[in-house]
């Protein structure tokens, strides 16, 4: 907790983006939670990714539930739209806004609390709906907010502050949202923002649904020996996979990639995702395959981190739904409510 | 790079810019804090000991402190500095439990200071409480020096002048006013122990153009007219008046004519505005007073009839920029001709020692300089040390304050047997953590982002009328105090330990500034371009870790630093803290402890 705010006085070599903003423009009120808590390098990510992408901060909306984690959109994107939502519910939200209104850039963040305790439901049936957005786990094994609980995804034999073991096996929201049909995925730590920031940007652009477990000690509850979520257990047993790089129009430049290690992959906006695979035997355009890996990884207590998981051309659920692509409040009136006679119109056809 | 070397005093020192640039090492930020606690007394005592003139300083310092103030650096003005030293002397209380002890019982040696100016002022103050006896002579009635003779009333009150010197003057030093020097031998003769001569440079300088033998009753020196003004001779100056130069003594010159009664003063300057070596702020009072400068213009000519002064003949010129330097080419246009009635001549001084031998052992170089060892300021003549603008041409007050010092202690070692220059006490470093409680610094981290307040001025009609009206009015309380709030309190120091970080990233994302950067190590050169933010300022320092757990080390760039202390807030493991650093320059006092 910081009591002192945060100067608005900004370095005068920081860089404006292409809408002439700096990254001090993303950014919103100081944090509250506990310093040195890993998600708040993550919302430091989110800035960072949101200010490289140029999109103005008030065309995003960020959506939470609750838990540390939740509070963060308090944190960056002070322009931006938000929605707090109960615990383990954001995905209801999400998926109301979405359908409302597709202009926007979701960015939802939750915990693994949020997500994989109580909201484990929401969060299987989001990614079943395919809904157009960045979901992001600050994932730090415990319940931050309540006093360091074990959670849903802390590993079996990982011990509490005090010592005591873990007797369950943990949820992989990794495995799970590869298994779902997530149609991006990855997996990243708060403390490589070189690696989580072309990611978020990425998921940001990449149409579908998204989705980054990212470990984010908790420094308080969670970041001692016998944790399996502390800062350097997590630095000691992670293995990069596929790298994301994102590379805007403006920025094009030639990068030569070995044959076969570097998969170019389109984006909506004209950019070019990046993947170079860092693991010969890694096929990150494989459900089956990048499963498998994966959790086989997860039994050697190897962290895999990157770009898991990528469906090119993935649908989203306005293309299934065959819903309006203009926002309900771009709507007529007359539209959005055609009256009681089309209302009996429609019943009658059903019957 | 080599990790950072935090316990070597200059390190931190040029952090605090101000500090580092004051020729005196004044701990500015120290003072400041105290202004903004109220505690003026303190506040004057600090400056007191490091550039002994605060009240008169605080009005008239040259402030190489200001343009050196990170705070131009991270909002472009700096903090008023100077004037905050006025505003500690304005609102002082009573300082006598402060001063130091002078013995009754001397140690038996006698010094000779020739000049009373501020150079032979601070010595005298150095070496009283070490019980030396002081002798000083000076031609002139009083203490002083030019802040007497040439700084005039309006810019430098009588009383703030006295009160000052007598304070030093009443320490005990035989005062031998009115005693002109005119033989280097003769004193010597005297068989003093050690001899300080700060006669400062009092020969202005003169010069020869047509006409100017036969216009001479019309021509005056500008610092002897300025110390014939100061000293009551002169009283009044009529007709139209043209001061020849662009330093701050035209300036005085022009002002003060314009307060004895000319009919219009114009200032008519060799070289262009910019490079003039009057002060900024001095330029634009004496704009403010509605006085013209003439840029471009080197005279050429003093026309007159019959010996009467008509006016002066100036080309024109116009600056070119060649190999980096400045030269001055002709336009080609029409010389122009200026009425004048009186020429002001005030194109720069010389320290001249006419009365010094050539044969008694003290070396002069090729340009009649004296030669002297820098650290030491000792002569040739191992008895014979120089300071002020005696030493190394015409400086300013605050230099003459550092001088001393130096001098000072110079004298002490001769005096003991020891050598001035090898066995100097050295700079060391301290360094106290401000961490009061969980959230909590004995400082005010937060950061102030007004601008500078502006110093109000006395009615102009009635400062033109009379040359005894203080133009600078001061900052009274209210403002003093958000001027203090200004200061990024640079001597708060942002210390890193290594072994305590888990590179959680937590201050590297709040840093406002960009400063801190965590990378793999490389030469200088490259780390600064490797940085989150560029380090482009080179004489600002990186501050280097030891190599991290994650082969990486801290890289901190000083430069934007504003001491807000949110490292240290967001340090979950207090690897980062506020810690105070206190310098300490050598002074003769901490002997006398
Ligand atoms: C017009 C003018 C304005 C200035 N304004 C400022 C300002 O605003 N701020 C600032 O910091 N500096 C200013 N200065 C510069 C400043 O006054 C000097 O740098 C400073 O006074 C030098 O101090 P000093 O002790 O070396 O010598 P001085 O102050 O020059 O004192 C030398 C003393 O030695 C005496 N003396 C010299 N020769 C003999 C002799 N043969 N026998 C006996 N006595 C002798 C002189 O009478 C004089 O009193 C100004 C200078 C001038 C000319
Ligand atoms: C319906 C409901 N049940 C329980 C809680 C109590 N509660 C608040 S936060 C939280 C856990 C949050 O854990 P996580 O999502 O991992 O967030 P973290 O604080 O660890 O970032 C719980 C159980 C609640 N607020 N609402
Ligand atoms: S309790 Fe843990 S998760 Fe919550 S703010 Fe503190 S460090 Fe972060
Ligand atoms: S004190 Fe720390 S956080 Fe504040 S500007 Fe300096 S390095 Fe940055
Ligand atoms: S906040 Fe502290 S522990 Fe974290 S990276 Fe910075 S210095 Fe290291
Ligand atoms: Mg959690």
């Amino acid at each position: 907790m910081t009591f002192v705010p945060k100067p608005k006085a900004r370095h005068p070599l920081l860089k404006t983006n292409e809408i002439g903003l700096t990254r001090r423009d993303y950014e919103a009120i100081v944090s509250t939670l506990c310093a040195g808590c890993g998600h708040d390098s993550v919302s430091a990510a989110v800035i960072q990714a949101c200010h490289e992408l140029s999109i103005p901060p008030h065309q995003f909306a960020k959506v939470s539930g609750i838990g540390c984690s939740s509070k963060t959109p308090s944190y960056f994107l002070g322009n931006a739209h938000g929605f707090n939502s109960v615990h383990g519910r954001m995905p209801s939200i999400a998926t109301g806004a979405y359908l409302a209104n597709k202009e926007l850039k979701y960015i939802g963040i939750s915990g693994d609390g949020d997500s994989a305790s109580i909201g484990l439901g929401q969060f299987a049936h989001i990614i079943r709906r395919k809904v157009d957005m960045c979901y992001i786990v600050d994932n730090n094994g415990t319940y931050g907010l309540t006093k360091g609980q074990f959670s849903a995804t802390n590993d079996m034999g990982s011990t509490s502050k005090r010592g005591v073991p873990n007797l369950y096996a943990p949820i992989d929201l990794v495995s799970l949202a590869i298994q779902l049909g997530a149609s991006f995925v990855a997996r990243s730590f708060s403390g490589d923002k070189q690696q989580l920031i072309p990611l978020i940007k990425a998921a940001v652009l990449h149409k579908g649904f998204a989705f980054i477990d990212v470990i984010s000690p908790c420094v308080m509850f969670n970041n001692h020996e016998g944790s399996t979520k502390s800062y350097s257990h997590v630095r000691n047993h992670t293995e990069p996979v596929v790298d994301a790089n994102l590379i805007m129009p403006r920025d094009e430049i030639a990068v030569e990639y070995e044959e076969g290690t570097t998969i170019s992959v389109p984006m909506h906006d004209g950019s070019k995702l990046q993947l170079r695979k860092l693991s010969d035997s890694y096929e990150p355009n494989d459900r089956v395959s990048a499963l498998t890996y994966v959790q086989k990884a997860q039994e050697e207590g190897e962290i895999v981190t990157g770009l898991l998981f990528l469906e090119e051309d993935a649908v989203d659920c306005h293309d299934i739904l065959g819903t309006s692509d203009t926002p309900f409040n771009g709507l007529a009136q007359e539209n959005l409510c055609p009256g009681a006679e089309k209302l009996v119109q429609i019943n009658e056809s059903l019957r | 790079m080599q990790p950072t070397d935090i316990h070597n005093p200059n390190y931190f020192h040029k952090v605090v810019d101000c500090q580092w640039a004051c020729p005196a090492h004044t701990p500015v930020p120290e003072y400041i804090r105290l202004i903004a606690q109220e505690r003026y007394t303190e506040a004057y005592m600090i400056n007191w000991e490091s550039n002994v003139f605060p009240g008169i300083l605080g009005r008239t310092c040259d402030r190489p402190c200001e343009p050196a103030c990170r705070r131009v650096r991270t909002e472009e003005k700096p903090v008023a500095i100077c004037r905050l030293k006025r505003v500690a002397a304005d609102h002082k209380g009573d300082i006598t439990q402060y001063l130091p002890k002078v013995p009754k019982k001397k140690n038996g040696k006698r010094i000779a200071l020739f000049g009373a100016g501020p150079a032979s002022l601070a010595v005298a103050r150095d070496l009283l409480p070490l019980g030396y006896i002081i002798d000083m002579f000076d031609r002139d009635p009083g203490g002083g020096g030019m802040m007497r003779s040439q700084i005039p009333a309006f810019r430098l009150p009588k009383d703030v002048l006295e009160e000052e010197v007598d304070l030093i003057v009443n320490m005990g030093v035989n005062a031998r006013y009115n005693y002109e020097i005119t033989s280097m031998k003769e004193m010597l003769d005297m068989d003093y122990d050690a001899y300080f001569v700060g006669t400062g440079a009092p020969r202005g300088r003169d010069l020869e153009l047509p006409g100017r033998k036969e216009v001479s009753k019309h021509i005056s020196i500008g610092i002897d007219w300025l110390s014939s003004v100061a000293f009551g001779h002169t009283t009044s100056i009529s007709g139209k008046v043209i001061v020849m130069g662009g330093g701050n003594t035209a300036m005085d010159c022009c002002r003060t004519s314009n307060r004895l009664g000319a009919e219009c003063v114009t200032v008519v300057v060799r070289s262009a505005f910019d490079v003039m070596k009057a002060s900024d702020w001095e330029k634009e009072d004496a704009m403010a007073e509605g006085i013209p400068i003439l840029n471009n213009r080197p005279p050429k000519e003093f026309v007159h009839e019959n010996g009467k002064l008509k006016g002066v003949v100036f080309g024109r010129v116009k600056p070119i920029e060649a190999d980096g330097r400045l030269k001055y080419v002709p336009t080609g246009e029409p010389d122009v001709f200026i009425e004048a009635n009186h020429i002001l001549m005030a194109i720069g001084q010389e320290n001249h020692c006419p009365w010094i031998e050539r044969n008694l052992g003290i070396e002069f170089d090729k340009w009649d300089c004296p030669v002297i060892d820098e650290d030491s300021l000792q002569s040739t003549h191992e008895k014979i040390f120089f300071g002020g603008d005696s030493a190394f041409g015409p400086e300013n007050i605050i230099w003459a304050s550092a001088h001393a010092h130096k001098a000072a202690i110079s004298i002490h070692l001769f005096c003991q047997g020891k050598d001035p220059k090898h066995d100097r006490p050295p700079e060391a470093v301290n360094l106290i953590s401000q961490k009061m409680g969980l959230h909590e610094w004995s400082y005010d981290a937060e950061h102030d982002p007004s601008q500078r307040h502006i110093v109000p001025h006395a009615d102009l009609k009635r400062s033109l009328d009379n040359i005894k009206v203080e133009v600078e009015l001061g900052f009274d309380e209210d403002l003093g105090f958000k001027e203090a709030q200004r200061c990024l309190n640079c001597d708060v120091q942002t210390v890193f330990t290594e072994k305590l970080c888990i590179e959680c990233d937590a201050c590297v994302d709040i840093c406002p500034m960009d400063c801190i950067t965590f990378t793999p190590n490389a030469p200088e050169a490259e780390l600064r371009t490797a940085l989150t933010a560029p380090a482009e300022t080179l004489d600002q320092d990186l501050y280097v870790s030891e190599t991290l757990p994650t082969n990486r080390v801290m890289v901190k760039d000083e430069d934007l630093c504003l001491h807000c202390g949110l490292c240290a807030e967001r340090c979950p493991t207090n690897a980062w803290d506020m810690q105070k650093s206190i310098i300490h320059i050598p002074q003769l006092s901490s002997y006398a402890e």
